[in-house]
């Protein structure tokens, strides 16, 4: 057996290394290896969302990205979305509108929801559904999702970050 | 409900308890589990719709580095055809974990193997060799009813017939309810409908796949953890299905990414516990989405055949209906459901209705919210609309005119209680959406759901803190908030903040038995043992408080959260706290605890109407949805923001169902649309925000008047969908499901045949 | 054990040497790839990522056209507002494809070679025209997108050959492009029908040139001359898109497969031409004020 493969990171700020092997997703290896399960596999074919990161300030879904790839690249995943105690506006909103019933897509709702106010502080409820098209949420309908990112929005005073 | 109460939480929004765990990332659910030395799990499915297993060889993957067992239908117990409690035949069950004999559709499992990791399990896969011998398939229930259709299983001769039928059939079983003279009605009838619809097959979509983690110790004793919807049916189904005992095995309920009724049964955990005893290691079995869709109960295809009359006067004279549903690989489709619902919405005097459970190969059907209930409605509700427009009067006018109301005697039995059809019928005519304006190539529509709801058997524990917080310690899986519903009912009981007590999940053996959760039952249920078990503590701690006054307890009452002294004892003594309780219980007799254990009796039936604004293009035949609004009976809304929540989660599965999702099979009996991508639910852009309006119509056999609300939601978006269509079109689509070619191909024959 | 390989190249000559090698594949964004990979029992592969290669992550565009590298993803081609500007029909069909995710990684050039016949970009390259240049071990060498895909998931690519680039002509004065598809859904689906289609107007909005090409209607995405003929000489009034749009419905071949039937394909095939000819003669005649 060839050795493992070893690859630098960033993952939320901080740098970060592992051993993968090249068949390995970058969710696969988060999970598995760094054991840092927030970040949820719903279909490992880039259809459900659940596994959202951010890439370079670039939305992914980490289970079609090779572990490999990510050499030198900086991540952000569920984990770093809270400050210490503090949640991010997103998460306090989601509580507050209950825009979560059993949770399991919601790290990469919370992901793909900061992408879009990093991108566009300010969206309409549409740019709000064109967005995250990618993440499939089958308990709410997605309008307490919808209504929460948008009041997050708000409440970040179009000044998303 | 014995008298008008003023409730602190029950009816207010707070933030649930489980919420910052969720939405940090730090809940875990069934694949989120790893354990030192753990193996991997992968199973082999069958690549045929229909064989015979002349052999298996596994020596070629067992010889690969790194695989440490493999398992097929040897090493389960062999159980006997007619093994079942209940509705449950664990011989089918055990069949359906592992297939015996004989492969009954594409991706039943054949074999499954422990590996040190997930790729070399995969690889082991390729290298067991099945040997097939290919038999013909049949795949809907016209062909499954044909008199020289393939077999499934021949000892099933169709039950529910007299006499009994001496050659073996694809029709598992015949049901049928009846009243009345329902010919005599229906020729008494001056409008009759006669019908036919046909539903897809659909699956219930959960977003995280069954997982679970098996650990057997040498003792003999097992630990699962899983996420399900019922870890003690983990434990009971998988007991049986290997001959242990109860008591050997554990299960831990880890968070469930959701199951709408498809993670009431066992797939993997017997497997994983059998993969775990043979190694000695831990073993994960996480099932891919694409096993999902081959191998977990999807919700039946169906074909209905419904007859109404009625009279000039807008009367529903009588109802004749035969519902045929495909039970999948083994019997036992919810047919019987779907029977008992298809004409509860209505005060009947004439009806008969006969239902068909119909095996083909595909996988075995599970309970999908509401189960059976969606293509019935879909199939009445939709005539009741031609019906309204046949006599020229209001949808909902008509529906009022025969709606089943308190006193009706229901079409499956039961004479209703307080129920709220009509009341909810009039919150929607007068909701504004009602008369709203609709824009060009816009319809709208609007239809009835029923759902029974369920009761069953829960237990809770209140535990009091030694500062006066407390502990609910519940044993039903909490998919959409139940868990802060149940300490709001507690914190209602003890008169402290809702934050203050922690709603625990815990696993079977720290809790006393807990049905699954499931039939919408458990904040009623495990509310009502809650609610029981809150007052077992508040009655503790008047025993304690008049102890420590020496008065008798009658004489101490339950205000805010603190014992009162009454009946002329109050003016000497301040009232003490919960939390004064709680530090001094050591002094007055030790700690505090209140425990309930019951089967809950009286769940309030459930009735949702839903209105439907759809934009047809008419060049593609794409149905948008432009606006919703659902209106529900939900008995008392604990927690209003979850309640809205599964009215809203409903209403977006049924315009699924409704739009676009199907199985797609080819003439092999392979699924051709097992992933997310071709099984085509409704993404954020499908949908607009879903209005709500609750309507409190309190179940009195409820302490707070809940009933359930998770399932009826469900019931009403596909008709309402197809009259919206029809009101936008003129077209009237009878079958599932309305997609652009179908709904094209139904406006070209209309334009065909001159409109 | 069935291993898989990775080397990531810096330079295209490095890239071509390494997909020499027996089982060597590119890895693009990957979209395809890895779901590919993971839906047949594991085997040897030698994956060849193409995204640290400066030629095959560019976008150039300057008074020559465009050059667009293989490897760009789709969400850094939505997000070009030159692109988006000068075409706006090669923008929407890469903003269609899969989700915001799905962007952040799919390319271009793997949509390319990948080649199903319901690719997004491919009608709407084919229909500003584009050519493409292929390195391989005896230097480069260019082709028409129309002629690249051969069949599902065939093409030209001969072995230890690399996709390096795109080159669209400057989009010439009263000139626009337009992409249309058609699935059920809002987003996240597989086209059922695609179309693209560019076209050039004159001074006084008669069409002078046009170019259609289909997606998902046969084998491989299909450039249109009939349609494209409906169009040209005429003030792509409604009786021309009619024209276009019975032309299209006739030159479509499809299948009956789980996302679609012949029948309805063909159906729609003409439907999004003439609403894609309509929107491009519409930005057409915006940008000649």
């Amino acid at each position: 057996m060839a050795p493992k493969r070893h690859v630098q990171t960033h993952i939320n700020g901080e740098p970060t290394e592992f051993l993968c092997r090249a068949h390995q997703s970058l969710s696969e290896v988060l999970r598995d290896e760094l054991l840092m399960m927030g970040t949820k596999e719903g279909c490992t074919t880039g259809d459900c969302g659940a596994c959202t990161v951010l890439m370079d300030g670039r939305l992914v879904c980490a289970c079609l990205v090779l572990a490999v790839e990510v050499e030198g690249a900086r991540l952000e995943t569920i984990e770093g979305l809270a400050q210490g105690e503090a949640l991010h506006p997103l998460q306090e909103k989601f509580l507050e509108h209950a825009a979560l019933q059993c949770g399991v897509c919601t790290p990469g709702f919370l992901v793909a929801a900061k992408g879009l106010l990093d991108h566009n502080p300010d969206p309409s409820e549409q740019e709000v559904r064109y967005w995250l098209s990618g993440n499939l949420c089958r308990c709410t309908g997605y309008d307490k999702i919808v209504a929460a990112v948008l009041d997050a929005a708000q409440a970040m005073g179009g000044e998303a970050r | 409900m014995s008298e008008p109460r003023k409730f602190k939480w029950v009816g207010t929004r707070p933030v649930r308890h489980d919420g910052v765990d969720k939405v940090t990332g730090r809940a875990n659910y069934g694949a989120d589990l790893s354990l030192p030395g753990m193996l991997f799990g992968k199973t082999l499915r069958s690549c045929h719709a229909h064989a015979r297993i002349a052999g298996i060889d596994i020596s070629k993957a067992l010889a690969l580095e790194g695989v440490k067992a493999i398992v097929t239908a040897d090493d389960f117990p062999e159980l006997a055809l007619d093994d079942h409690s209940g509705p449950t035949n664990f011989s089918d069950l055990s069949r359906n974990v592992m297939a015996r004999d004989k492969v009954l559709y594409h991706g039943h499992a054949v074999a499954a193997v422990a590996a040190t990791s997930p790729r070399i399990a995969e690889e082991a896969l390729a290298l067991i060799e099945v040997d097939y011998e290919p038999l013909p398939h049949v795949l809907d229930i016209r062909a499954a009813m044909a008199p020289d259709a393939p077999i499934l299983h021949d000892h099933i001769r169709t039950r529910g017939v007299e006499p009994a039928p001496q050659e073996p059939s694809n029709v598992a079983s015949k049901m049928e309810l009846r009243r009345g003279d329902v010919d005599a009605a229906l020729a008494d009838s001056e409008i009759v409908l006669e019908r036919e619809f046909e539903t897809a097959t659909v699956h219930q979509g959960y977003i995280e796949p069954h997982a679970c983690v098996a650990r057997a110790g040498e003792d003999g004793q097992v630990t699962v953890w899983a996420s399900s919807q019922g870890h003690f049916m983990i434990r009971s189904y998988s007991a049986r299905l290997l001959r242990m005992d109860i008591s050997q095995i554990k299960v831990v309920p880890m968070e469930i990414g959701g199951g709408f009724g498809g993670k009431t049964t066992v797939y993997i955990e017997p497997v994983a516990i059998l993969l775990s005893r043979k190694t000695g290691r831990p073993v994960k079995l996480v099932m891919t989405r694409e096993e999902v869709f081959r191998a977990t109960g999807p919700a039946p295809a169906t074909l209905i055949r419904v007859t109404l009359g009625a009279g000039r006067n807008g009367e529903i004279r009588a109802g004749k209906c035969e519902l045929l549903y495909e039970a999948g690989a083994f019997p036992g489709s919810p047919v019987a459901a779907g029977a008992m619902t298809i004409l509860a919405p209505f005060d009947l005097d004439h009806f008969l209705i006969e239902g068909y459970d119909v095996l083909v190969n595909k996988p075995k059907t599970a309970a999908y919210r509401a189960p059976g209930a969606p293509p019935a409605a879909f199939a009445v509700e939709t005539m009741i609309d031609e019906l309204a427009r046949e006599l020229e009067v209001d949808p909902v006018e008509l529906r009022l005119a025969n709606a089943a109301r308190k006193g009706t005697q229901a079409t499956y039995g039961p004479k209703f209680n307080d129920i709220g059809l009509v009341a909810t019928l009039e919150a929607t005519r007068d909701h504004p959406h009602y008369r709203a304006p609709l824009g060009e190539n816009q319809g709208r529509g609007c239809a009835v759901g029923f759902w029974f709801n369920g009761g069953m058997q829960s237990s809770a524990e209140v535990k009091l803190n030694e500062d006066g917080t407390a502990v609910v310690v519940e044993g039903c899986p909490d998919i959409g908030g139940s868990r802060t519903s149940l300490a709001m009912m507690c914190a209602e009981e003890l008169g402290i903040d809702v934050l203050k007590v922690r709603p625990v999940v815990a696993d079977t053996e720290s809790v006393g038995f807990n049905d699954l959760t499931g039939g919408s039952r458990v904040t009623f249920a495990t509310g009502m043992a809650v609610i029981e078990a809150a007052r077992d503590v508040v009655r503790q701690c008047r025993e304690r408080a008049a102890s420590i006054w020496e008065i008798s307890p009658d004489d101490v009452a339950w205000q805010d959260g603190a014992a009162v002294a009454v009946n002329g004892e109050s003016s000497t003594r301040a009232p003490l706290s919960i939390a004064e309780l709680a530090r001094g219980a050591a002094q007055t007799g030790g700690p505090i605890s209140g425990k309930a254990s019951l089967n809950a009796r009286g769940a309030g039936p459930a009735f949702s109407v839903h209105l439907v604004d759809v934009e047809v293009d008419q060049e593609t035949g794409k149905v948008d949805i432009v606006r919703y609004t659902a209106v529900q009976d939900a008995g008392r809304a604990i927690h209003p923001s979850y309640v809205e929540g599964q009215m809203q989660g409903g209403a977006a599965q049924g315009v699924g169902w409704a739009l676009n999702e199907e199985f797609v099979y080819d003439d092999a009996g392979v699924l051709q649309n097992p992933g997310f991508l071709d099984y085509r639910m409704p993404v954020a852009l499908d949908l607009p925000m879903i209005d709500t309006v609750i309507v409190e119509v309190p179940n009195p056999r409820h302490p707070y008047g809940v009933r359930g609300v998770g399932e009826v939601p469900i019931v009403p978006p596909i008709p309402a969908i197809a009259n919206a269509i029809h009101d936008a079109t003129g077209v009237r689509v009878r079958q599932l499901p309305m997609s652009p070619p179908r709904v094209l191909r139904e406006l070209d024959r209309a334009a065909k045949s001159g409109g | 054990m069935q291993e898989v390989e990775y080397d990531a190249p810096v330079s295209i000559n490095d890239a071509v040497a390494l997909l020499a090698r027996s089982d060597s594949q590119v890895l693009a964004g990957g979209t395809d790839l890895l779901v590919q990979m993971r839906a047949v029992p594991p085997r040897h592969q030698r994956l060849v990522d193409v995204k640290r290669i400066p030629e095959l992550v560019q976008i150039s565009l300057d008074s020559s056209g465009l050059r667009l590298g293989s490897a760009v993803s789709c969400w850094e081609i939505s997000q070009h507002k030159g692109l988006r500007e000068s075409y706006p029909g090669l923008v929407e069909a890469a903003e269609l494809i899969g989700s915001i995710q799905i962007q952040g990684r799919a390319t271009p050039g793997g949509n390319l070679c990948n080649a199903s016949p319901a690719a997004d970009t491919i009608p709407a390259l084919i229909a500003l025209g584009a050519e493409c240049t292929i390195a391989g071990p005896d230097g480069s060498r260019s082709a028409s997108v129309e002629d690249f895909v051969t069949g599902p998931g065939q093409t030209i690519l001969a072995s230890a050959e690399l996709l390096v680039e795109f080159r669209i002509p400057p989009p010439p004065e009263r000139s626009a492009d337009a992409y249309l598809r058609f699935i059920p859904r809002g987003e996240m689906d597989i086209a059922v029908v695609g179309a693209g289609v560019a076209l050039t107007l004159d001074a006084d909005g008669s069409c002078t040139e046009a170019r259609v090409a289909l997606g998902a209607v046969a084998p491989t995405p299909l450039r249109v001359d009939s349609a494209a003929a409906a169009l040209v000489g005429t003030q792509i009034d409604d009786a021309a898109l009619e024209r276009a749009a019975a032309a299209a419905s006739q030159a479509a071949n499809p299948i009956d497969d789980k996302r679609g039937t012949a029948d309805y394909r063909r159906h729609v095939a003409g439907v999004l031409t003439r609403r894609a000819a309509d929107i491009a003669a519409r930005r057409a005649r915006e940008r000649r004020r």
